[in-house]
């Protein structure tokens, strides 16, 4: 009897332990690097095979970027899929803008699958790039150029520079920040006009805040009718007046089937999130750079 | 009376003056980003207008200290809005046609767009502080007391800027707001301050 109360009593200490502290019982992410940037604090952390980018909190849910260290051409997060997957409207762009680095995984998958593209990447923050070399594999190469310096004065300098990109996509959106100058009408207009007649830009942005109806309004006055993906994140791939019809983006997914497999993109899945319904009413408000709270809606 | 004109001058000159330098960032933002350099500019050229203003109000006070003339600096400095509201695209245009880098870019931008309002509102507090003091034994009083009306109307002009004005109004139908506002603050405390001399 008195053996019994004791096992009772020590799985019920061992129970309200773990309940107190639950870290006891998790391993933790161990942070491997951590820096004050001009902009954020940021951290490195590994726990097991998965190394991440996290900035703000090294414990946050708010990662920007993983990596399987025993596998670094998987891509962890499903938006970075789906920012992939805008290959199926143009499989073979030759030149492509990534704004907002983190890591580096879209530029550095998108060389796996376009050896001769040229990438220009865009970082605000140089501490970001320095991580990205340091602990994410982000190699610059003579066609890949990482540019430290805010998204849109790159565009507004493209503009002026006549450059023309196949793929553009914006990718410089935190978990809990938006730089509000990069969602506006105007921003997406210049986007546009530095956007090839074929083009495509792919854009990750909110799937579930009091933002969704004003940037569904704001991409659709700009770009017209785009396809829209929608899980965990929200990602939007948008041309210029027109969409690849769906049976192209099918035929066109058989094609990058081999480079598309070890990144864990499967066509069928990824295709079958793919919508053009106009799922916001359609009064929305439109973001302008006259009005633009974005991270204000975004808290709602 | 004539100290609640004063102290109402004070109070709006800064409320006027941080939410005007909140929506300077979002009016530079399309042109040269929001990097920590367009921050940084906007701030040293908002301190040293700032510095700048002082210098000349105070030196104004020197000679007949009269509230038709803080009411005229007050007001001066409401106009001065109009300017960024009628030359601001071409003017972050052709500066951008100048210089594409952030640091230079928005130095200069912020000089041509906000230099002159934000000196008028400098004038404005050595000037008030002026007015209110009769006598030199309460003149650290009275100073304290002109920093603290027009300090925590900035924070509230820098928090309702923030919070609540641009989810409800464009940007640049802020700066109208600032400016009738001005302009009315200026009426109004001037007409106070006669009122009572009558």
């Amino acid at each position: 009897m008195k053996h019994i109360i004791r096992t009772y009593l020590t799985a019920v200490a061992g129970f309200v332990l773990s309940a107190v502290f639950p870290a006891l019982s998790a391993a933790e992410p161990q942070i491997v690097h951590s820096e004050k940037s001009l902009y954020r604090n940021i951290f490195v952390t590994e726990d097991g095979d998965q190394r991440c980018l996290t900035f703000r909190r090294a414990r946050s849910n708010t990662r920007q970027t993983c990596l399987r260290i025993g596998d670094p051409g998987y891509l962890v997060f499903p938006y970075a899929r789906m920012m992939m997957g805008s290959l199926y409207l143009q499989p073979n762009p030759q030149h492509i803008l990534v704004i907002g680095l983190g890591g580096g995984t879209l530029p550095m998958h998108l060389r796996d699958v376009l050896p001769e593209a040229v990438i220009d990447a865009v970082e605000i923050d140089p501490a970001v790039v320095k991580a990205a070399r340091a602990y994410f594999g982000f190699n610059e190469d003579a066609r890949m150029k990482v540019f430290e310096e805010d998204g849109r004065v790159f565009v507004k300098k493209a503009i002026k520079a006549k450059a023309q990109y196949d793929l553009i996509m914006l990718d410089a959106f935190e978990d809990d920040y938006i730089p509000e100058h990069l969602l506006t009408r105007e921003f997406l207009e210049e986007v546009k006009s530095i956007l090839a007649a074929n083009g495509v830009v792919a854009a990750n942005t909110f799937s579930a805040s009091g933002l969704y109806p004003y940037e569904s309004a704001t991409y659709a006055a700009v770009f017209g009718a785009f396809y829209n993906i929608k899980s965990s994140n929200r990602v939007i791939w948008a041309q210029r007046g027109y969409l690849t019809p769906r049976a192209k983006l099918e035929e066109n997914a058989k094609a990058l089937e081999t480079p598309f497999e070890k990144m864990g993109i499967k066509a069928p899945y990824l295709l079958s999130q793919v919508s053009t319904d106009q799922d916001w009413p359609a009064d929305s408000l439109v973001l302008t750079d006259q009005y633009s709270p974005s991270n204000i809606l975004n808290g709602r | 009376m004539r100290t609640f004109a004063i102290l109402a001058v004070s109070c709006w000159s800064g409320f006027m003056l941080m939410a005007l330098e909140l929506l300077s960032g979002r009016i530079l933002a399309p042109t040269f980003g929001s990097s920590i350099y367009v921050w940084g500019a906007i701030i040293t050229i908002f301190m040293l207008a700032l510095s700048i203003g002082y210098l000349i109000g105070g030196r104004m006070s020197l000679t007949t200290p009269r509230m038709a003339i803080l009411c005229g600096l007050h007001l001066l400095s409401g106009l001065l809005l109009l300017p960024i509201l009628a030359f601001e695209a071409p003017v972050l245009d052709g500066i951008f046609e100048f210089t594409q880098d952030p640091r230079a870019g928005a130095l200069l931008a912020s000089t041509a767009l906000f230099f002159l309002p934000a000196v008028a509102c400098g004038t404005v507090a050595p000037y008030a502080v002026r007015l209110l003091v009769q006598d030199s034994s309460r003149a650290g009083f009275y100073a304290g007391l002109q920093y603290f009306f027009s300090t925590a109307f900035s924070a509230a002009g820098t928090l309702l800027t923030s919070f609540y004005f641009v989810l409800i109004l464009e940007v640049n139908q802020i700066l109208f707001l600032l400016m009738d506002m001005t302009i009315a603050v200026a009426a109004f405390s001037f007409t106070i301050s006669r009122t009572r001399a009558a």
